[in-house]
């Protein structure tokens, strides 16, 4: 199937735009918006608004039709297909398979001092009405805080036995979360726990595929709560229980 | 202003309990010196620059007498003893310690009286160039009166030059206050960066160099556009009176400077804090350099409507230490924000409780309110009708700092058009709703008057509890944004000694001593 963005006609194409362009405002700063809307494959576009920011600087708003379409046939997505179970699901499926509290270990990790992703997975309150893994029978939760750096995050797990790992990052200028997510995968396997562990990333820039491509067993984005991760990892672990046993 | 009909006893004798509570830490700050207080003694002194390795000198200085001298007895001490028996005046003797021809420590002492004698020209120098600062202030203030609620926004590039091109389009466009956000980390730092710099995560170090450029910059649209637009930098972190020094030096006008916020939020051990702050405030208070305490943080991590009363318990206690160190309340900028989960039925009017509050029971203080952060989605749409609501909120109330939300929150660091629509976006309903606050009363058994109530009443049951068990019992304990901290945990502790009898700090008495009208 191929599709189109929808404005109020099937397959009209509209898109809206906004930006600033690096010019005073005038004809000629509206007449480069709507070049660049036709350079970025925008048919017919139309600069709807536009506002002096400061003296040097001018704002466009724009709307238009794009020419493309996505043939959704062709896409192949990384999507984490275990299922989410509620939290008294998850709290069953410990106790049955498992005859010890599973221990989770998460952290803001690197410079990152952003604790907002890490403490609504992992703080007894959780966030928007989800409680978060603290109160979960059946499992141990050690939230680390911010600013932890790899190697002492790593010596924690091994403190701790940690069966998960959960790696919040929120700062993301400069790709700056990269290097750090990466370099903990590189810790994890010169020390032979990589395969030993779960490990988890989450953030508001994260995506599922974006950890896969960086040696992630999963990564959360936004609108994931505690039960999300918490249904995939205890699934992992006991994938992997009966995994060793045959 | 009593709009809310609070229980004027109550707030009373929250501050009396809150005063116990700061005058219980007190006595253990005044019996206390860190590293970073020493390395702000010698930038007072005017010692500044780094060696060829870029560390800075302040630091070179304080951790040679740490490893060879005795630092308890202050650095002034030493520094005077080694200008008296070498014969050299202050630079000329730091341009030899460079070159390793004289040593800093062993010397003999000299007495308390000669260390005032030796060191006082040159803190004299330090202060005469302060006291020009706050006049420099006063004169713009007074040609361009301040309004009654001031637009504060962030620029966060890593690069000081785009900083200032952001900053100066803010300004253009509305802002009254702009914040140079840090580079993230550099609150754990125990030394501050030198030069201007051009690279930084999240933020741009804050460093003298880059200070005194922001402020150039502003100082010229502050004239074109004429309104006073001021400069706000972070104290909290492990050098806090060393970056109040710089920042009174370069005339900046604002500082965030949180008595427990390195404490609770960067795992700052809680003595080294503590000290720390005190002798910071007072460079503040001196330098006429307004503060703002980190009470919205706590809303970050904590529940917004659970919590609320925290935030309140933490700003008496704030106010107090303030008092402590001199600052009069016109330069207290109590901390709280708009965080409650917009989910929640009626969450704006508990909104305006709590900022109503804060209003009446701090009446003089120039509130920093801050935007709504937590229960932002990603949706920009959906962030600009809160950000609407927030700004509503801070009309109605009457609020004095009014840190502007980003659409953007949550995806990166402000767009140049971000920061424009949100700029729009507070003008219009400032604009729409001018005298709004004069126009509505609460009725006396509603929703609002009575959260407020709730609210205040739970804070005070929390200072009991607290001067009971005393603050560094109760940071144990996590009372605040649920985080626990314990007494000889966290970063900075080796940096704390306790006071010689004899410990000698010049600067620190003539700051004490001078009460400035502020």
């Amino acid at each position: 199937m191929k599709i189109k963005p929808y404005g109020d006609t099937s397959n009209d194409g509209k898109v809206q735009l906004s930006f600033t362009l690096p010019i005073k405002i005038g004809a000629l700063g509206m007449e480069a918006a709507k070049q660049l809307g036709k350079q970025m494959g925008l048919i017919d576009p139309s600069v709807v608004s536009m506002e002096a920011i400061g003296e040097n600087f001018s704002f466009y708003i724009v709307y238009g039709s794009v020419t493309h379409q996505i043939d959704l046939s062709l896409l192949k997505v990384a999507e984490i297909t275990t299922p989410t179970f509620d939290k008294e699901a998850v709290e069953k499926l410990i106790a049955d398979h498992f005859d010890r509290d599973l221990v989770f270990i998460g952290a803001s990790t690197g410079t990152d001092a952003h604790t907002v992703g890490i403490d609504a997975i992992m703080n007894m309150k959780g966030y928007a009405g989800h409680y978060g893994l603290e109160r979960y029978a059946g499992i141990k939760a050690y939230n680390l805080g911010s600013q932890v750096p790899n190697e002492v995050f790593i010596r924690e797990a091994k403190r701790l036995h940690a069966d998960v790992l959960l790696i919040s990052q929120t700062v993301t200028q400069k790709d700056v979360h990269l290097k750090n997510m990466v370099e903990l995968v590189e810790l994890l396997e010169a020390e032979h726990m990589r395969n030993d562990v779960i490990l988890v990333c989450g953030g508001a820039r994260i995506s599922h595929e974006l950890a896969k491509e960086l040696g992630y067993d999963a990564g959360f984005g936004p609108g994931k709560f505690a039960e999300d991760v918490a249904s995939f990892a205890v699934l992992e672990l006991i994938r992997k229980k009966n995994k060793t046993k045959k | 202003m009593n709009k809310l009909n609070l229980d004027q006893n109550m707030i009373q004798d929250s501050r009396r309990l809150a005063k116990q509570i700061a005058i219980d830490v007190q006595k253990f700050i005044d019996q206390h010196t860190t590293v970073t207080v020493e390395r702000t003694v010698c930038r007072l002194l005017g010692i500044d620059g780094v060696d060829s390795f870029d560390v800075p000198i302040p630091n070179l200085l304080v951790d040679d007498v740490q490893n060879n001298g005795d630092l308890s007895r202050g650095i002034a001490l030493t520094i005077a003893s080694a200008l008296q028996a070498t014969g050299k005046n202050l630079p000329d003797f730091i341009s030899a310690y460079l070159l390793g021809t004289v040593k800093l420590c062993g010397h003999p002492y000299v007495s308390c009286d000669q260390v005032r004698q030796i060191l006082d020209p040159y803190m004299q120098v330090t202060f005469a160039k302060i006291k020009e600062n706050r006049d420099t202030r006063d004169a713009f203030l007074l040609a361009y009166p301040q309004p009654k609620t001031e637009i504060y926004v962030i620029v966060a590039t890593g690069n000081i030059y785009e900083d200032i091109v952001q900053a100066k389009a803010a300004a253009t466009a509305g802002a009254d206050i702009i914040a140079v956000i840090r580079s993230t980390a550099q609150s754990l730092l125990d030394y501050v960066p030198y030069g201007i710099t051009t690279e930084g995560f999240g933020g741009t170090y804050a460093t003298q160099a880059n200070f005194k450029l922001m402020r150039a910059a502003l100082d010229e649209v502050s004239k074109t556009e004429k309104r006073y637009i001021k400069l706000v930098n972070y104290a909290s972190g492990l050098c806090m009176p060393e970056i109040a020094a710089m920042a009174a030096i370069e005339r900046l006008d604002v500082l965030l400077n949180d008595s427990m916020y390195g404490i609770i939020f960067r795992d700052i051990n809680m003595q080294r804090t503590f000290v720390d702050q005190y002798f910071s405030r007072r460079i503040n208070a001196y330098s006429g350099v307004v503060i703002n305490t980190g009470e919205d943080n706590y809303l970050t991590t904590s529940d917004a409507f659970t919590q609320a009363h925290t935030v309140l318990a933490s700003q008496f206690i704030n106010e107090q230490f303030a008092y402590c160190a001199g600052l009069p309340s016109k330069l207290m900028g109590l901390g709280h924000a708009f965080e409650i989960d917009p989910e929640i039925e009626n969450s704006f009017l508990y909104e305006i409780a709590q900022a109503q509050m804060c209003r009446e029971i701090f009446p003089q203080a120039p509130l920093k309110y801050m935007p709504p952060t937590k229960h932002i989605t990603g949706n920009i749409f959906r962030a600009y009708e809160q950000n609407a609501l927030f700004n509503i909120a801070t009309t109605m109330t009457d609020q004095s700092i009014h840190l502007l939300g980003m659409m953007t929150e949550a995806i990166h660091t402000p767009f140049l058009s971000d920061r424009y629509l949100a700029i729009q976006n507070a003008k219009m309903i400032k604009k729409s709703m001018k005298s709004f606050s004069d126009e509505v009363s609460y009725r006396p058994d509603g929703l609002i008057c009575n959260r407020a109530k709730d609210v205040l009443r739970q804070a005070h049951e929390l200072l009991e509890e607290i001067a009971q068990m005393s603050l560094f019992k109760a940071l144990e304990q996590g009372v605040f944004a649920d985080i626990k901290r314990s007494f000889t945990g966290g970063k900075g502790l080796t940096g704390v000694l306790e006071k010689h009898p004899d410990y000698q700090n010049p600067v620190l008495d003539y700051i004490e001593g001078v009460s400035h009208e502020n």
